[in-house]
């Protein structure tokens, strides 16, 4: 006879939001997987509607506190294409400073506060800096690498003020802008010193076959723009999302879960730095790309436990796109576009920290908003997260309550999943039906 | 002697607040020093159970589950501090407090049934008493070390309570609305973020919430700018719409 049981995880800690997880297995397998957000639901899509357009940037800001960023882009970014405006030139490249800012920022946080004490073994970051002080200290000084440029661009580190539909109210200046190179040059380093330990991390082996969501640029590393593409041979302009990637409401979950359309049996999508490494390693700068050679990272985007060292090689990047937009810049006659609203639908697409985050925005003439669609990475992750923590604990039926349970939070971990924005939730229970009491 | 207990709380929110207690990248280690840090989940996975010395919470009460988290959370904690916005007013999640809030979740999500969600979203001192309330959204986390430091060694934080308008004047800041009329609600609101959008050529658009001021008084010159009834409205109804004097303001101004 065959009893089951369950693992359960009732608050997840190290990940931005409110999550549990609950498993049942027995001796055999996996008999259901399902993580729980219940992070209270806000409905942003709800409260946007009859706002003036030029406010979608401020208010999408407060879905996430740690990538306020990315909703801000993919607003500003609709509402552009509703109102054929086309923000280029040095305005542009600010706004990549900016989204680099705070990728710095949110790998840094998640790299070493949040995911690291994992690997070495350590509650937190705070209990590991008592035997790590100078690594603790190192990343925190990352971190704040980020910050600041989040700060001097966009006014403050969470929540900026500064952006507009159209570009900028206000412009830092040159000297402002160089004083950062000494900085950037130290991070470098450090982000350099970090990989070398995280890429020589213990991971365990998993292989998945998701399909990998990112954008792709002609010649850049997708932030702001590029056609959506997949592992899978996706390849369309941003407008067509929807008619690739559905969302679904299912009952145990405040995020919508997204669904792929168009493919038999579709594999399950997955968004973030696996993905873009997957698809754009060949746009990476030349500090990131030897870095990712040199470890030995090309294909590391298999394993979802490698994530912690992919993250890394991005914040790499980040730095050296910093550095070299600072040096090429000139600045502009002025700080934002003219922006003119007519009535319409318009996309926006961009790559936050965590994987794609897409808009669509309908406005009226008066320029007001009549429909909103938001789309967080996390929501799109949490069926390949659920695949994935299948696949771990299928693979290790007679593990450890204990170290199952660890394990299992790892795995969820690796998506630095930020549940916040995708509540649209996780709880961890993990119930065996084999007599051993959970 | 025992070091004090820090715990801190999410309720509905962007985890955007207690992200600046992260954000403290200088001081972080030694906020870890003089407090025992014994709940904080989203950086730590060892939680440890109350009582606590200070509970700092972040988010607003919307769900039935909530009602009985934060009387539990007041009774472990000596002393109860609201961090941001959404602990302090409600939070932009709180325009559904103006609205239908069954529409609101039907607009979103394909099944409310599976939703636990309250019809309104509102401030934790609604609930449970409430020791001092830090306002913001984001907080200032200069703002937030001096709190946790007070709260720690027994005294009352030195946090101003002048209005935006005043922090520009200190600073020197040239009047957005004066110079180039751009509609501020400076005048009507609590400081903390250091005039920061008037810094930036913009005008304040109230994130830390009302000052207590006539913010009636205001209504004159901003409607003089061109800000006339829905725009009014929606000038004040952001990220403290529930806050009592921008609650009343907007109405104000609503048409019939």
């Amino acid at each position: 006879m065959t009893t089951t049981r369950t693992i359960k995880v009732d608050y997840i800690a190290r990940v931005e939001g409110e999550a549990a997880l609950h498993i049942t297995l027995d001796r055999d397998r996996v008999h259901r997987v399902e993580l729980n957000i219940f992070e209270p639901p806000r409905f942003f899509e709800a409260l946007l509607r009859g706002r003036h357009f030029t406010e979608a940037v401020d208010i999408t800001s407060r879905i996430c506190g740690i990538c306020p960023i990315a909703y801000m882009m993919s607003a500003a970014h609709a509402m552009e294409d509703i109102c054929g405006v086309k923000v280029d030139g040095p305005l542009r490249d600010l706004r990549r400073v900016l989204y680099c800012g705070e990728w710095i920022e949110s790998h840094g946080l998640h790299v070493a506060m949040l995911h690291l004490p994992d690997f070495l073994g350590y509650p937190d970051a705070i209990t590991m800096a008592k035997d790590h002080p100078d690594l603790v200290k190192d990343a925190l000084r990352l971190k704040a690498v980020g910050n600041d440029l989040l700060r001097l661009l966009g006014g403050r580190e969470i929540h900026p003020i500064n952006v507009r539909v159209g570009g900028f109210y206000k412009l830092p200046t040159v000297a402002e802008l160089k004083a950062r190179r000494g900085e950037l040059d130290w991070a470098m380093g450090a982000t350099q010193r970090l990989l070398k330990l995280v890429a020589g991390l213990k991971a365990p082996d998993l292989r998945t076959a998701h399909e990998h969501f990112a954008l792709r640029h002609a010649d850049e590393y997708p932030l702001n723009e590029g056609r959506y593409a997949s592992t899978d041979g996706v390849d369309i302009p941003i407008r067509e999302y929807e008619q690739v990637l559905q969302e679904e409401h299912v009952a145990h979950s405040t995020a919508l879960h997204s669904r792929r359309l168009g493919a038999a049996n579709p594999p399950l999508a997955c968004v973030g730095p696996a993905a873009r490494i997957a698809l754009n390693q060949d746009r990476l700068g030349p500090l990131a790309r030897a870095a990712l050679k040199e470890h030995g990272l090309e294909d590391a985007w298999r394993n979802p436990h490698r994530s912690i060292a992919l993250r890394c090689v991005e914040i790499l990047f980040a730095l050296e796109e910093s550095a070299r937009i600072i040096d090429g810049y000139v600045a502009p006659d002025r700080p934002c576009f003219e922006v003119t609203p007519r009535a319409g639908t318009g996309y926006g697409c961009t790559e936050a920290p965590r994987g794609t985050c897409y808009h669509r925005y309908s406005i009226d003439e008066q320029g007001l908003i009549t429909a909103a669609k938001i789309v967080p990475p996390t929501a799109v992750n949490q069926a390949a997260i659920e695949g994935d923590l299948r696949q771990f604990v299928s693979d290790r039926l007679d593990m450890p309550e204990d170290e199952l349970r660890h394990g299992c939070e790892q795995v969820i971990r690796n998506f630095d999943p930020c549940i916040s924005c995708s509540a649209h939730f996780l709880k961890l229970t993990v119930e065996r039906v084999d007599g051993v009491a959970a | 002697m025992t070091r004090p207990t820090l715990a801190v709380w999410k309720f509905a929110s962007c985890d955007g607040c207690q992200l600046s207690l992260l954000d403290c990248e200088e001081e972080l280690l030694a906020v870890a020093g003089a407090v025992d840090i014994a709940m904080f989940p989203e950086a730590s996975s060892s939680m440890r159970p109350g009582p606590y010395t200070l509970s700092l919470v972040e988010g607003s009460i919307s769900t039935p589950e909530h009602l009985e988290q934060i009387r539990t959370i007041r009774a472990q904690s000596r002393y109860l501090v609201t961090i941001g916005a959404c602990a302090t007013s409600g939070g932009i999640q709180a325009l559904r407090n103006f609205a239908d809030a069954g529409e609101y979740a039907a607009a979103v999500y394909a099944r409310p049934d599976y939703l636990s969600t309250l019809a309104t979203s509102t401030p934790i001192a609604e609930q449970v008493s409430v020791d001092f309330e830090l306002r913001g959204c984001p907080i200032n986390k200069a703002q937030l070390v001096e709190v946790i430091n007070a709260f720690v060694n027994g005294r009352r934080p030195a946090v101003a309570s002048h209005s935006v308008c005043t922090e520009c004047k200190r600073s020197g800041t040239v009047c957005v609305m004066v110079a180039h009329g751009t509609p501020c609600l400076g005048p009507v609101t609590h400081a903390g973020c250091g005039a920061l959008c008037p810094r930036h050529d913009r005008g304040c658009y109230g994130c830390y919430g009302p000052k207590e001021t006539p913010t009636a008084s205001l209504a004159a010159p901003l409607q003089k700018l061109g800000m006339q009834g829905d725009k009014l409205v929606r000038f004040y109804r952001s990220f403290n719409a529930w806050a009592p004097e921008f609650r009343e303001e907007s109405r104000a101004h609503e048409t019939p």
